[in-house]
């Protein structure tokens, strides 16, 4: 059912450059991303991943197709108001992490609530619990410097979840990190992310992590090459 | 998100130092400097500044300013007297004889005799004896400056005699006069007293000092007086800045200051606006990220300039407490007297000191406002 569909792509392509130089990275996609779930989008690098999810976020405008997200044609909205969409309904996960150094993990959590004009001893609060949730409660006054990357990529985590966005998108979150600590955000990520009025999109080709997918997309050369369902922890239905 | 900004702004302490101390450099230098260059221009005017008994000076029709001096005829103090508006008016000579100690130490001198009656134009700042004592034979007043210039490391002493152009005098009084353009003893004496001092010439009246009417205004009175003696009428404001504006046009000073402010103003935006950029380039994909997440560009805008400012204002603050600090310690050195940091030097520069952290957050503003937020996504 289509209200189940929190992305839905049609047709969409995507260029860079012009004449001799210009490159095809998205020819024509069409996907469907559903609530509750978590889809991962996999294929070789430069397949256009990360182009799709930047499009999906609204940080890249399309060349052509069609591209719902929670049912708004983000790229026919006013520059201010999609980026205000942006920052009411989406969360981030990237790859580096990208944590301000100068900030506390409390604080860098925090962040999203301060750009809505939240109070920061407020904000800050609730950062610390939801960082207590995800187990980092003892490490929340800590700089980005002092923890590692799976602690940091769980600030990260909760950078992207403290303002209750609707749809979670995550560029390589195991990317950095060793196989066990991926295993854990990726369990976390799981766990704490992943709720019936939310979606979750996740951009690897770290294929240690495909068992905690609900649908996983491939791709190749810019198009969707297949869609399957799973079953999360690594019992695939088809 | 200001205290984002600010966090981010200080956690990098190392550049952020360096920021505020390039600030407080630049700062000090175009105060320090800036407030050189005025005190010195303003002592070109000193003589003038020093005479509080008169609101108007009256000189040759082509004297520029007041080292520059062609003798008056002396029915010009009658011309000018019989000026509606005028309560008095008396003469002023204006000499530089050479004074010399009896050991044998000497330098050229500005002397100003007074009117024999009135005295009027007399040192009011006494630092030891009278200026009431002029009216002795054979009597000087000099200022501090000069006496320790010609009388290096002795204490101040009145009664002490020495030579101008040959003629001996005697210090009745040191006086604390506005130190000058050059670096001369100031002498005061009775009119009569100095052009026997300087040498008997045809004509010896320098200026006319003159005091208007109660109530008077000074401005029209001079034009009064230049209407109806053709002679050249000034107030003493107008008088002083002419001879700043003589000294700014025909002397290399102002180029020289000026070379020196420039290149402070240079070195600062250059320097700022470096290490600002790469302050700036260093946090990109954290304003990147920050940008995706949904902030607006006028909000990174803001944070940017709210950084600069606070770079600004520190470093402003610390410099001018630096320079403040300078003047303090070298005010009451005699080379230096009288050089003070004005409000005025104080707020041109934070308006220049404004200009660099605008202009150096502006490179780094545009750098973040062109970065695709998609960029984040690029490892």
């Amino acid at each position: 059912m289509s209200s189940e569909i929190a992305v839905q792509c049609r047709r969409v392509r995507k260029e860079f450059g012009n004449g001799a130089g210009k490159v095809m990275a998205l020819r024509g996609v069409d996907l469907d991303v559903r609530y509750g779930a978590m889809t991962l989008l996999v294929g070789p690098s430069g397949c256009g991943k990360t182009t799709l999810l930047s499009v999906i976020a609204g940080l890249l405008n399309s060349n052509g197709g069609e591209v719902k997200v929670l049912g708004e044609q983000v790229e026919r909205l006013p520059g201010g108001q999609q980026i205000l969409f942006r920052r009411k309904n989406l969360g981030f996960v990237f790859q580096q992490y990208n944590l301000l150094p100068a900030l506390t993990a409390a604080e860098n959590a925090a962040v999203p609530l301060l750009t809505t004009g939240t109070p920061r001893r407020k904000a800050v609060r609730k950062a610390k619990h939801l960082l207590a949730t995800l187990g980092m409660g003892e490490r929340a006054n800590a700089l980005p410097k002092q923890l590692s990357g799976g602690q940091q990529q769980r600030v990260a985590l909760a950078r992207a979840l403290i303002h209750e966005p609707r749809l979670l998108v995550c560029d390589e979150p195991t990317a950095s990190l060793d196989a066990e600590t991926g295993h854990a955000v990726m369990e976390l990520l799981a766990a704490e992310a992943v709720r019936p009025d939310r979606a979750v999109i996740v951009v690897t080709h770290d294929n240690r992590i495909f068992s905690f997918a609900d649908t996983i997309a491939r791709m190749d050369d810019g198009r969707i090459v297949s869609v399957e369902s799973a079953r999360r922890n690594g019992d695939r239905a088809e | 998100m200001n205290f984002v900004a600010l966090k981010m702004l200080t956690g990098d302490r190392a550049k952020y130092l360096g920021l505020v101390f390039t600030i407080a450099f630049c700062t000090f230098l175009l105060e320090n400097q800036s407030s050189i260059f005025a005190g010195i221009m303003k002592r070109t005017g000193s003589q003038i500044a020093d005479v509080t008994d008169a609101e108007i000076w009256v000189m040759d029709p082509k004297t520029e300013y007041f080292e520059q001096t062609k003798a008056l005829k002396d029915t010009d103090l009658t011309r000018v007297r019989g000026v509606e508006g005028v309560e008095w008016a008396v003469k002023l000579f204006k000499g530089n004889p050479v004074a010399r100690t009896l050991n044998g130490k000497f330098d050229v001198s500005i002397c100003l005799g007074l009117d024999d009656a009135t005295l009027a134009g007399a040192p009011r700042k006494m630092l030891l004896g009278s200026w009431e004592r002029l009216r002795e034979p054979d009597s000087v007043v000099i200022d501090k400056a000069g006496y320790v210039l010609l009388f290096p490391d002795e204490p101040l002493q009145l009664d002490r005699t020495l030579e101008l152009n040959d003629h001996k005098a005697t210090i009745v009084g040191i006086s604390d006069a506005s130190a000058p353009f050059a670096s001369y003893p100031v002498m005061h004496t009775r009119y009569s007293q100095a052009v026997n001092f300087v040498g008997r010439e045809r004509t010896q009246l320098s200026f006319v000092l003159v005091r208007p009417q109660p109530g008077g205004d000074p401005l029209e009175l001079s034009q009064r007086i230049e209407k109806h003696t053709g002679l050249r009428a000034r107030t003493s404001d107008q008088f002083r800045w002419d001879c700043v504006l003589y000294y700014l046009r025909h002397t290399g000073i102002p180029l020289n200051f000026g070379i020196t402010i420039a290149i402070a103003l240079i070195v600062g935006v250059v320097v700022a606006g470096q290490t600002f950029y790469i302050f700036t380039i260093e946090n990109l994909k954290q304003f990147g990220a920050l940008k995706a997440i949904g902030v607006t560009n006028w909000r990174i805008t803001g944070m940017i300039m709210l950084q600069a400012l606070t770079v600004g204002a520190m470093g402003f603050s610390l410099g001018s407490g630096m320079c403040a600090a300078f003047f303090a310690i070298t005010l009451n050195n005699l080379p230096t007297r009288g050089m003070v940091l004005m409000w005025q030097n104080a707020i041109g520069t934070g308006v220049a000191i404004l200009f660099v952290v605008i202009l150096a957050s502006l490179i780094s503003i545009r750098r973040v406002l062109v970065l695709e937020p998609a960029e984040v996504f690029r490892g």
